[in-house]
């Protein structure tokens, strides 16, 4: 199979996750969106690793993996912890800044 | 099957960025076995030891260059060690002002308003952690603006990113705000290095290459997919562009700078800003300079626009740490003037500006970490009235760190601005020169706004009043001032010395 089929569908991922960064509400799903937009581009990369004829970007896919998983941690901690003082994960009800 | 070969890493050029995560992981260490009496203490000689021993190793290794310190995934030359020891400085002024606890929360975890928080507080708690946490922003720092391949360019920016993420949470007082600027900050934050590993996946798609060099002969030669190179750059740009907080992408950064931790925006505004634009220098003036037709342009645009929006929303705060984040937006577009310029005076001027303004900006945050009433720092500009009755010293200190945003003569912001425009002006960028020199002329107004304010109308009677400073920020806001005042009446020996080492090896 051509492998820039596989191009399409990462840059279809990476436009589904970005569309939902922006319309989504949950801080939860947010972050899902965004760790979807980070495997895309990992997607990416494999691929380019195909059409390149070397392991470069295979690489890469793997660093990228540990680095979501560390983000997940701090995002995670990030959100509990907001979850705690207001009882809810909203992007919207977090706006005290800016009054 | 390829024989494995085994990397050969030249340590003594390294030893800044190894001596910075070997503190960092001391101070975890101190976190989990130490007591709880003497972790204060440790925690803030062994960061302030790691960083002055890691500044050390940076002279050492001042007249070094050599593209395989690292099997070639870090460059270490002249721009790298300047924005290197840069950052080591404004990092070293920042944990003065760090190691001042009444800023930070006492259990980070406790829910604000919580019987646990008090009962943390009434004990003298302090969160210690913050230290470990800026020794391992500060090594991402160290490595971002000299990381030569893509893979290690996206670790460092996660390195540097995640820990000041966790830092914006940890205020104590106005605790929600602090915990929802961190909210804000990881998300956006993420979204913006999604958008730069998509687009380092186009640069290695379109020229085979993970590597700088390898995509810079790519460029060159011009054989490659030219769609290809446009995504990737146009994502790519984004992530950085991001993370100086230039106008389409700068959403985050006034919120940010007023939740977080005064002593940690110090320390974000002023060393998050180098790195960056260390990096960006490195990939604009090496990487992508054979394809200036493509990003000239678009950048020109992104440094006119947040030029002249930070300088007019300015005028518009009513808080003194929200105005000082859109100085820094327009601030962002001043260096990126610099990028534009693309000849050697612009990195010379952008390396000294980025070296003034990181000084300026944390003195400038150490002032407001000063004025207080009863509920903590008082950021509301109205009952800044009359300062300088009160406290000249403060007062005057402040007055000149916003000259020097502002590119007054005989402080260190005019140099880099007249130095920065020359360089523009040079290479033929004459709008931006324009529109920034116009937008200099606008902010001149609001910073002068705040210091009239400051001597020139009477104090509010109300229970705002100025801490007498511990002697480690005294020493910040002194050392800030000292080198804001000199840099602009002898700024020749920096200059000389920028310009004689400033060479980007390739």
């Amino acid at each position: 199979m051509n492998p820039t089929n596989y191009l399409y569908i990462s840059a279809l991922l990476f436009t589904i996750g970005a569309i939902g960064v922006v319309v989504r509400r949950n801080a939860i799903v947010v972050f899902m969106c965004i760790e979807l937009m980070l495997n895309a581009a990992n997607l990416s990369f494999v691929t380019f690793a195909r059409m390149n004829g070397n392991l470069d970007g295979q690489v890469v896919a793997f660093f990228t993996m540990v680095v979501a998983a560390c983000e997940v941690v701090v995002g995670l901690a990030i959100i509990v912890t907001i979850y705690r003082s207001r009882r809810s994960a909203s992007v919207d009800d977090a706006s005290l800044l800016r009054r | 099957m390829t024989e494995f070969i085994s990397p050969t890493l030249s340590y003594s050029l390294l030893s800044p960025i190894l001596v910075v995560f070997a503190g960092a992981i001391i101070g975890v260490l101190i976190e989990a076995f130490a007591s709880k009496s003497i972790r204060p203490i440790a925690q803030v000689s062994v960061s302030i030891g790691t960083l002055v021993l890691a500044l050390v190793q940076v002279w050492r290794i001042r007249n070094s260059s050599s593209t395989t310190a690292a099997m070639g995934s870090v460059i270490i030359d002249g721009p790298g060690l300047l924005l290197q020891g840069t950052i080591l400085v404004i990092s070293i002024i920042a944990i003065f002002l760090i190691a001042d606890t009444e800023n930070f929360a006492a259990a980070a975890a406790a829910i604000p308003g919580s019987p646990e928080e008090r009962e943390s507080i009434a004990r003298g708690q302090q969160v210690t952690e913050v230290f470990p946490l800026t020794l391992f922003a500060v090594a991402g720092m160290l490595i971002f603006p000299v990381s030569s391949d893509l893979i290690t360019l996206f670790v460092a920016l996660e390195v540097l990113s995640l820990p000041l993420y966790l830092m914006a949470g940890l205020s104590r007082r106005r605790r929600l705000l602090s915990q929802e600027s961190a909210l804000k900050y990881f998300l956006l934050g993420a979204f913006s290095s999604a958008f730069f590993l998509f687009g380092a996946a186009y640069l290695y798609g379109y020229s085979g290459s993970i590597s700088f060099a390898g995509i810079r002969e790519a460029v060159v030669g011009g054989t490659g997919n030219d769609v290809f190179l446009l995504i990737g750059m146009a994502f790519l740009s984004i992530g950085l562009l991001f993370k100086v907080g230039a106008v389409p992408f700068h959403a985050w950064s006034p919120d940010v700078y007023q939740g977080a931790p005064t002593p940690v925006t110090a320390f974000m505004a002023a060393a998050t800003k180098v790195a960056a634009f260390g990096a960006m220098l490195r990939i604009y003036y090496t990487v992508f300079a054979n394809a200036e037709w493509s990003w000239r342009p678009l950048l020109t645009a992104i440094a006119i626009i947040s030029m002249v929006f930070g300088s007019l929303v300015a005028i518009a705060q009513r808080d003194v740490k929200r105005m000082l984040a859109y100085s820094s937006i327009a601030h962002a577009g001043f260096l990126l003037t610099g990028v534009i310029a693309l000849n050697k005076a612009g990195l010379d001027a952008s390396i000294y500006y980025l070296f003034a303004y990181g000084i300026a900006t944390v003195g400038a945050f150490a002032v407001v970490t000063l004025v207080r009433d009863s509920a903590g720092e008082v950021t509301d500009l109205n009952r800044w009235a009359g300062l300088g009755k009160r406290s000249p010293w403060v007062a005057t200190s402040f007055a000149t760190f916003l000259l020097a945003f502002a590119g007054i003569p005989l402080t260190s912001g005019f140099i880099g601005k007249f130095s920065i425009f020359s360089a523009a002006y040079e290479s033929g960028a004459t709008a931006v020169v324009i529109a920034g020199v116009l937008s200099s002329a606008i902010a001149a107004f609001f910073y002068i706004r705040v210091i009239v304010l400051m001597f020139f109308s009477d104090p509010l009677e109300d229970a705002t009043s100025v801490l007498i400073p511990s002697i480690l920020t005294r020493i910040t806001v002194l050392f800030s001032a000292v080198v804001t005042i000199f840099l602009g009446v002898f700024p020749s020996p920096l200059l000389d010395f920028i310009s004689n080492i400033a060479i980007f090896i390739r």
